[in-house]
């Protein structure tokens, strides 16, 4: 097989790599450039590129930088801040997923002649038998499962991607890169988002794109028991300056209305959902779509716990029903469905409303 | 020509038609440079016979630089390259202007190589050794030849400095050097005017081209030399040197002379003269065959500045509909090395400001890939890249 493999210069793409390699595959790495701004520290810096090409170099495979900091900048960065403005709170790390890595480059792969795209991600592609569909799968380490971030993806993609390390422990992962000498087997995993520097964060990031604006805390009665700075970094759900009720409870955002700039928040007991609604034709199916009343795993972060759930589907308006009542769920935030008969398996995601 | 080195399985051939990237050295050079590299070692500002030797190489290949760019050879600053050299050129320059009350005017052309752009930036920037200055770009024409009469709206008795390149790098087009001179005399008299030569030199007989020039930037490893030398030629042009001490070069640029790199470069020169002018014609004869060739086999393609007088080695070409980056992955496949753009830091292309100067939009600037020949070319590169470059792109237009 001709391989493409992303390499992001850490150490779970440099072990697919290789592995790719010890398979006996034809491999070509590729790091892509998606972000050239002054917060260039997180998964396109320089530094990185030299680790990918020098374990690029280590494994004696050709590598390649592909700059699509454009296609990242009109379909990760500009939606990102758009949706902030909106009110709402999306994972650009999966529209990263969607857009570029398993779209772009995965459409550029094809072009190059390559018959499979890897990357290091923490999950499992389990090819179909006999004409089946394939399946997504949990990475084989629940602690650095990435499945979550991968549950957009469809037969299409599936079909043409391989997953290496998704088999693997992270510390395998380390390990395996330590036997082999290469030269990102200590490095830290990346932690935040690539394009937003560690010390102006998302307030700093967002500060310099949109207008953020002051707002009013209201609680259920409508009374106002709070201010915040920006009413669009608040994230529905959240605690964190939210205050506590008269009674010394802690509050949680249950609401956020950018245009009045108002939040509303309630107690842990009093913020309680029992349904997330999912946005109009943001459903993407690993094979088919759901069926009103099927029951589902359903996940509405990357490291969440999986909540027991069931998919209502009437009149081209999907939600997802918990069976027991959850924190509200944040508008942009993706919930992850998965087979509860086999909860290892992802069915599909939506995005929430 | 086929280069030793790492290849496609199989021992499949590997056509390099990267030359304005870097031109494999000439073998004048290699054995020019052989004793340097072993014996005759010494440190050429030492006292005894050892250190008198290597000085005299040294001086030997100043005298050759100087006679390549019809110099004298105290004029000769040997440098690491091209990127130095400019810098000195611009910074050691300006740095070296008496006080005035207005910050000191620079003008380049808006092609120029980064290594000059970026300087004047960072010097208008005030990030430099250089006093802050004002940057004035001068455009260009849709060719890639700069506009003389935009250029003379931005002369005046205040602008310092001119810089202006003997031709691109990226599409080969020639400046008017001469012209350049002629508005400068007129309009800025004080001015000093450099250029980066580093292109031209491959194939043009300097000395006549650089009359009223002050200070010009050579490079060895574009011309068949190594990596790592370079010259300005500082013509009675005061330098305040970017790096300070024991003062060598004539306390222009301290640090021990890379000796074996100067003879090298000395070399390459030597024999890039002697092979001229056929060289020159022979070298446009392919490239022509290159260029028409694609434009009969490839639909759509574009000449970028096809029209203007170029370099002979020069071919860049757009073919709407693909991504450079994806041309050159299929012509590295194929074996073909050719290159396109420039590349950042991290070895990303990035749209070409090239281009983009000749009015060329984005999209079209990332359609286009540049081929160029050098001393080493031949027509069995020319008929592989062919042969390469036509289902390469029906590919990526097909698959689009």
């Amino acid at each position: 097989m001709r391989v493409l493999v992303a390499m992001s210069g850490g150490v779970d793409s440099s072990v697919a790599a290789a592995l790719m390699v010890g398979a006996g595959h034809d491999v070509v790495g590729a790091t892509l450039k998606l972000w050239g701004g002054p917060s260039d520290s997180g998964c396109c810096s320089v530094a990185d590129v030299d680790d990918a090409r020098r374990v690029a170099q280590q494994l004696g495979i050709a590598h390649h930088v592909f700059n699509m900091a454009e296609d990242f900048d009109r379909t990760v960065v500009a939606p990102y801040v758009l949706a902030h403005a909106e009110g709402r709170t999306p994972n650009p790390c999966i529209e990263c997923n969607r857009h570029i890595k398993f779209d772009a480059l995965l459409a550029r792969a094809g072009r190059l002649g390559f018959d499979v795209l890897a990357t290091g991600h923490h999950a499992r592609v389990q090819p179909g038998v006999g004409g089946g569909p394939h399946r997504l799968l949990r990475g084989a380490d629940p602690d650095k499962d990435q499945s979550y971030v991968l549950s957009m993806l469809g037969q299409r993609a599936l079909g043409r991607v391989c997953l290496p390390v998704g088999e693997m422990t992270k510390a395998t992962v380390r390990t395996r890169a330590g036997e082999l000498g290469l030269r990102t087997a200590d490095k830290p995993d990346s932690q935040d988002v690539c394009f937003i520097l560690g010390d102006a964060g998302r307030a700093g990031f967002l500060s310099e794109r949109m207008d953020l604006h002051p707002g009013r805390v209201l609680d259920a009665a409508g009374d106002e028991v709070g201010r915040v700075d920006a009413v669009e970094l608040v994230t529905v759900g959240q605690r964190r300056g939210m205050g506590h009720s008269t009674d010394g409870k802690r509050r949680f955002a249950l609401s956020v209305d950018v245009r009045s700039a108002t939040v509303v928040v309630g107690t842990a007991d009093e913020v309680l959902v029992d349904e997330v609604r999912l946005a109009p034709g943001s459903a993407a199916w690993v094979d088919r779509p759901l069926g009103d009343g099927e029951p589902v795993i359903a996940q509405v972060s990357a490291h969440g716990r999986p909540l027991p759930a069931t998919y209502r589907s009437a009149a081209g308006a999907a939600s997802v029903h918990f069976a027991e009542p959850q924190r509200p769920i944040a508008p942009g935030q993706t919930v992850a469905l998965y087979e509860p008969a086999d909860p290892e398996s992802v069915l599909g995601s939506g995005i929430a409303a | 020509m086929s280069p030793a080195g790492p290849g496609p399985v199989g021992g499949a051939r590997i056509t390099y038609l990267d030359n304005a990237a870097t031109a494999p050295l000439r073998p004048e050079a290699t054995d020019a440079m052989a004793p340097f590299s072993a014996g005759r070692f010494a440190n050429p500002s030492g006292a005894h016979r050892l250190a008198r030797d290597a000085r005299q190489a040294l001086e030997e290949a100043r005298d050759e630089v100087a006679a390549f760019t019809g110099s004298d050879p105290k004029a000769v600053v040997f440098t690491s390259g091209g990127t130095e050299s400019d810098n000195l050129a611009i910074i050691g320059s300006l740095a070296a202007l008496p006080a005035r009350a207005a910050p000191p005017v620079v003008v380049c052309s808006a092609i120029e190589h980064d290594a000059v752009l970026e300087t004047c930036r960072a010097a208008a920037a005030g990030r430099t050794a250089a006093p802050a200055v004002e940057l004035r770009l001068a455009p260009v024409d849709a060719l890639g030849v700069l506009d003389l009469d935009a250029l003379a709206g931005l002369l005046d008795e205040r602008v310092a400095l001119i810089s202006v390149m003997a031709a691109n790098n990226e599409v080969g087009a020639i400046q008017p050097l001469g012209a350049v001179a002629a508005l400068a005399r007129e309009l800025s008299p004080e001015a000093l005017l450099h250029t980066d030569a580093v292109q031209a030199a491959a194939f043009f007989d300097l000395a006549p081209l650089l009359e009223g020039y002050d200070l010009v930037t050579v490079s060895a490893h574009k011309l068949g030399g190594p990596k790592g030398a370079g010259a300005l030629v500082a013509r009675g042009v005061p330098l305040v040197p970017l790096a300070f001490g024991g003062g060598q070069e004539q306390e222009r640029r301290s640090g021990t002379q890379g000796v074996a790199g100067a003879v090298g470069m000395a070399a390459a020169m030597a024999a890039a003269r002697a092979s001229r002018p056929s060289e020159g014609s022979r070298v446009a004869r392919l490239r022509d065959t290159l260029r028409d060739g694609l434009l009969g086999a490839v639909p759509d393609t574009i000449a970028t500045s096809l029209g203007a007088p170029t370099l002979p080695g020069h071919c860049h070409v757009r073919f709407p509909g693909i991504e450079q980056e994806e041309l050159l992955v299929l012509l590295d496949d194929a074996g073909v090395c050719a290159s396109a753009g420039s590349a950042c830091a991290s070895g990303a292309l990035e749209a070409s400001h090239v281009l983009l100067a000749m009015g060329v939009d984005e999209r079209d600037a990332r359609t286009g890939v540049r081929f160029s020949l050098g001393w080493a070319s031949d027509e069995a590169d020319v008929a592989h890249a062919l042969a390469a470059v036509a289902p390469a792109v029906a590919r990526l237009r097909g698959a689009a």
